[in-house]
């Protein structure tokens, strides 16, 4: 197996946490608020989050262990912002499969339309 | 609409041939067959598991299995499937699978073809990042084939 593919491999197994950190609705409701308002306290991603100030910062900390988040105090704050090249690897393995489907569909335009 | 964006992957398409010729394209397996690039053993029965192999130069080595769930004559296709079957050797049985629905509208005297693969998210992630492996490159070169071949025309 050549170099290159066992770097793909690694980097594959490495964004297996990110796929599991993602399948949760109160926690993708999290990185949406990330991704539009920035950095937060936790304090502030708990307002109208529908969960315990406990729950959310749980949350964090599973997104923060699949390296999706991250995080620093700011005085007796605890701030955490978005770490945009992990969900950059799961995106691109969903993307290999998406174009997979573009290919089949592209065979089945050309065996359809080329009858005409 | 599901919660997670990693679940799913959703393609629609205008094709210029009518429903009925469409539905013939989905339904029928050899004509499923032909196009996809695998070569079925029998017909597509809903309910039943229909077996044959890849076609695909490169990928000839393969067997694939589709369980067909549902065929609404003209309109839905759907069958699961092991998106990341790709090692011979390994038994796939007992893994979830995902699912994929083929739906048929008119649109004017053509067809709009859309097709929906979902339930990423319950697949065991070590198995992604193996057919990842396993894959690299063979489908980006492919893509461009066929580009080719369909400019070509």
């Amino acid at each position: 197996m050549s170099r290159r593919s066992d770097q793909a491999a690694r980097r594959l197994a490495g964004a297996a946490p990110v796929f599991a950190a993602l399948g949760d609705a109160t926690r993708l409701g999290v990185m949406a608020r990330l991704c539009q308002e920035g950095p937060q306290s936790i304090a502030h991603l708990s307002e109208g989050a529908g969960v315990t100030r406990q729950a959310v910062t749980k949350h964090l900390e599973a997104l923060s262990a699949a390296g999706l988040v991250r995080d620093h105090w700011s005085g007796r704050e605890r701030i955490f912002q978005l770490e945009p090249r992990r969900l950059e690897l799961a995106r691109r393995e969903l993307d290999r499969i998406s174009d997979q489907w573009d290919a089949a569909i592209g065979r089945l335009q050309a065996f359809i339309e080329e009858e005409r | 609409m599901s919660a997670s964006t990693t679940d799913r992957i959703e393609k629609s398409v205008v094709l210029r041939s009518p429903r009925a010729r469409v539905w013939r394209a989905l339904s029928d397996s050899a004509e499923f067959g032909a196009w996809f690039g695998a070569r079925f053993e029998g017909p597509f029965v809903e309910g039943q598991t229909a077996r044959g192999r890849i076609t695909i130069p490169g990928y000839d080595h393969l067997t694939i299995e589709i369980a067909i769930v549902g065929m609404e004559v003209g309109r839905r296709l759907s069958y699961k499937w092991h998106p990341y079957a790709v090692d011979p050797s390994v038994d796939y049985s007992g893994e979830p699978m995902t699912l994929v629905e083929f739906s048929l509208e008119d649109e004017g005297a053509d067809t709009k073809l859309t097709v929906i693969e979902s339930g990423f998210d319950q697949i065991p992630l070590a198995r992604r990042a193996e057919a990842y492996r396993m894959n690299e490159g063979g489908w980006t070169a492919q893509v461009k084939n066929i580009a080719g071949h369909v400019a070509a025309k």
